[in-house]
């Protein structure tokens, strides 16, 4: 089913969730909002799951409009944070509400509730724990049973708000991949919130990277990876050197020094070089853009990254630069950066 | 693992210290402050033949006082129980302007003298009482009948359900209704099958604390039952009475007659309590 998010903005009191929003996610994609807490993407979820409105805007479900109905009518599946079992019933009956909960002419006989629950969870690999209460159940299996849960109504979206967050790193991984290859088997539009960079790149086919409540990029994982829209993006998604500087007609200076860089059409005024670690290469002082004292040297398993103290008019910056391999960097050396692949960002005013 | 199996594990290591201690001075309080008049009350009834005993709790007046006593006292709780937790849903859920006001007013049947309660209710009812008045066209009286016992011991109860039940339900996680309507559960169905499960040990402690008051609840209730013996009298009014009398055998037989009954009630309601919880899958 195809989603279309159109202007949509919502207020809390003062606070600004979204800002005039517009997204449009296709059928069958798996897609994931990413964005750090307070960027919105609840928000937007919640917006189109139907548990929450917006003060203007419209969502739209296969071009109807999703917004006069309420959630129980919008057939989504959701799948909460803190999964949101109930604890009064054991992991079957859980899987079973959504089929119990019907009336008239969608009640379905007993026997085809529960054909379908035990085949929802051997799909979620759980149907040996279909007796236990979800107080008996680890995080991971608890995840998988609200997984099931959403699925039971047969769904054509399913919305999940965090759904690895509280579980630990290796658990974590593994129900990642098994939820792609779940995506992949079933007819399902699917929408994922996460804070995670990792979990975002790796799941999903979209990424739609959200800021202070708005949308700052949409694109495949490489896309926002290597050509990040903006300084945000580019801040929020891998790592990031940011280097200071100045467009002056047309050509970009550190201080009243020509770093002969590209300034990539960034109008005069000050510029933000970023770049990612990898892309940055240390060379002697004198040939390169720019030049520092190394403060300390720090290694972090397989790799190294060096504090390098630029001076300039305005007082020093410390920047982060990663050390290649066989080289010995020791504090108080000169240095010179030299990146090789770049963006300019203009500098917010502040 | 070489310790004496023979000696009874009546402690376990633990890392909470003060075991000693604490239980001592646990078992101490409770002997002095409730199983010592409570032995005192058997002690003097023991001073009555077995035969005099149950002419005594047998007699038609006693039974009959205990019999409004326990029955009125159960109406009530199950009336507070009822519009208690309608009470706390509002409090709980909705934002209202002067909330807080109304949350404290909850905890004036506490903190009333439960004379000042009785006299208000009393004059509230009687037939040229502001409410009274306008029951009387109908033919119903409250004042001065089981029914106005009823009012009264609904108004001391009610703190004791709300302030039960409140915690729990603002605990409840409103994920959990969330869930229930994107699964497709209507209103009325996330209520029966998600709140009202969740809150239920609650609403049991509740009614259990809202009973267990009304039994032995006096003050408020001499003054608006009007006391006929066979009609609206009550098994501690029954109590004082004889004690007036001097005769204080009588009053313990009967006095221990509700302590027992209350007991056994008390612990019924706490299997009850016990069972639900079990059913909420609490216990790991």
């Amino acid at each position: 089913m195809t989603i279309d998010v159109v202007g949509v903005t919502k207020r809390f009191k003062t606070f600004t969730a979204l800002d005039h929003v517009n997204l449009t996610i296709h059928s069958g994609e798996l897609v994931a909002l990413l964005g750090p807490s307070g960027s919105g993407k609840t928000t937007l979820l919640r917006i189109i799951a139907g548990l929450e409105w917006p003060d203007t805007g419209e969502v739209r479900f296969d071009g109807e409009d999703a917004l006069t109905r309420s959630v129980r009518e919008r057939n989504v599946g959701f799948v909460f944070q803190h999964y949101a079992l109930f604890r009064h019933m054991n992991v079957f009956e859980n899987v079973a509400f959504g089929l119990r909960v019907r009336r008239g002419a969608d009640k379905l006989p007993e026997a085809a509730i529960r054909e379908k629950v035990n085949e929802l969870l051997s799909l979620v690999q759980i149907d040996w724990l279909a007796e236990r209460y979800p107080a008996q159940l680890s995080g991971g299996q608890r995840q998988r049973v609200a997984l099931a849960r959403a699925l039971a109504i047969s769904p054509r979206v399913l919305l999940l708000d965090e759904p690895f967050g509280a579980l630990d790193a290796k658990v974590r991984k593994e129900l990642r991949r098994w939820l792609r290859h779940l995506h992949e088997e079933l007819p399902v539009t699917s929408v994922l919130v996460t804070h995670d960079q990792e979990e975002a790149l790796e799941l999903a086919d979209r990424v739609v990277v959200m800021g202070h409540g708005r949308i700052e990029q949409v694109g495949s994982p490489a896309e926002v990876y290597d050509n990040p829209a903006t300084a945000f993006v580019h801040d929020f998604i891998g790592e990031t050197i940011a280097l200071p500087g100045e467009v002056r007609g047309g050509a970009l200076y550190f201080g009243s020094h020509a770093l002969g860089l590209d300034p990539q059409g960034v109008a005069d005024g000050p510029a933000r070089i970023l770049a990612r670690p990898h892309d940055v290469d240390l060379a002697d002082p004198g040939t390169t853009p720019f030049a520092g004292k190394v403060l300390a040297v720090r290694t972090f398993g397989p790799t190294r990254r060096a504090d390098v103290e630029l001076t300039s008019t305005g007082g020093p910056v410390v920047v982060e630069a990663a050390v290649p391999h066989g080289q010995t960097l020791e504090p108080g050396t000169k240095v010179g950066l030299l990146p090789r692949r770049y963006k300019v960002f203009p500098q917010p005013a502040r | 693992m070489s310790a004496s199996p023979s000696r009874i594990a009546f402690r376990q290591q633990s890392v909470i210290p003060g075991f000693g201690l604490t239980m001592g001075l646990t078992l101490t309080w409770l002997g002095l402050i409730v199983l010592l008049p409570l032995s005192a009350l058997f002690i003097k009834t023991s001073e009555l033949t077995l035969d005099r005993f149950i002419a005594i709790i047998t007699a038609a007046r006693t039974l009959h006082a205990l019999q409004v006593s326990f029955g009125l006292a159960l109406v009530a709780a199950l009336v507070n129980v009822v519009f208690g937790a309608i009470v706390v849903w509002v409090l709980v859920r909705y934002d209202f302007p002067f909330k807080k006001v109304a949350d404290a007013l909850i905890d004036i049947p506490f903190a009333l003298p439960t004379a000042v309660a009785g006299i208000a209710l009393t004059a509230l009812y009687a037939e040229n009482g502001w409410i009274g008045s306008l029951l009387a066209p109908l033919g119903i009286q409250v004042s001065f009948t089981p029914l106005g016992i009823v009012v009264a011991l609904v108004f001391i109860g009610l703190p004791f359900v709300v302030r039960t039940v409140q915690p729990v339900l603002a605990d409840l996680d409103q994920e959990l209704e969330e869930a229930a309507a994107s699964l497709g559960a209507t209103r009325v169905q996330t209520l029966v099958k998600v709140v009202l499960p969740s809150i239920w040990p609650a609403l049991l402690t509740g009614f259990a604390l809202a009973f267990a008051r009304a039994v032995g609840e006096y003050g408020s209730v001499i003054f608006i039952a009007g006391n006929l013996p066979g009609v609206s009298e009550i098994a501690p009014l029954l109590i004082v009475i004889r004690l007036e009398e001097f005769r204080y055998a009588d009053a313990t037989a009967i006095a221990t007659v509700m302590l027992v009954a209350s007991f056994l009630l008390l612990l019924i309601i706490n299997r009850l309590q016990r069972w639900a919880e079990l059913r909420g899958g609490r216990n790991a």
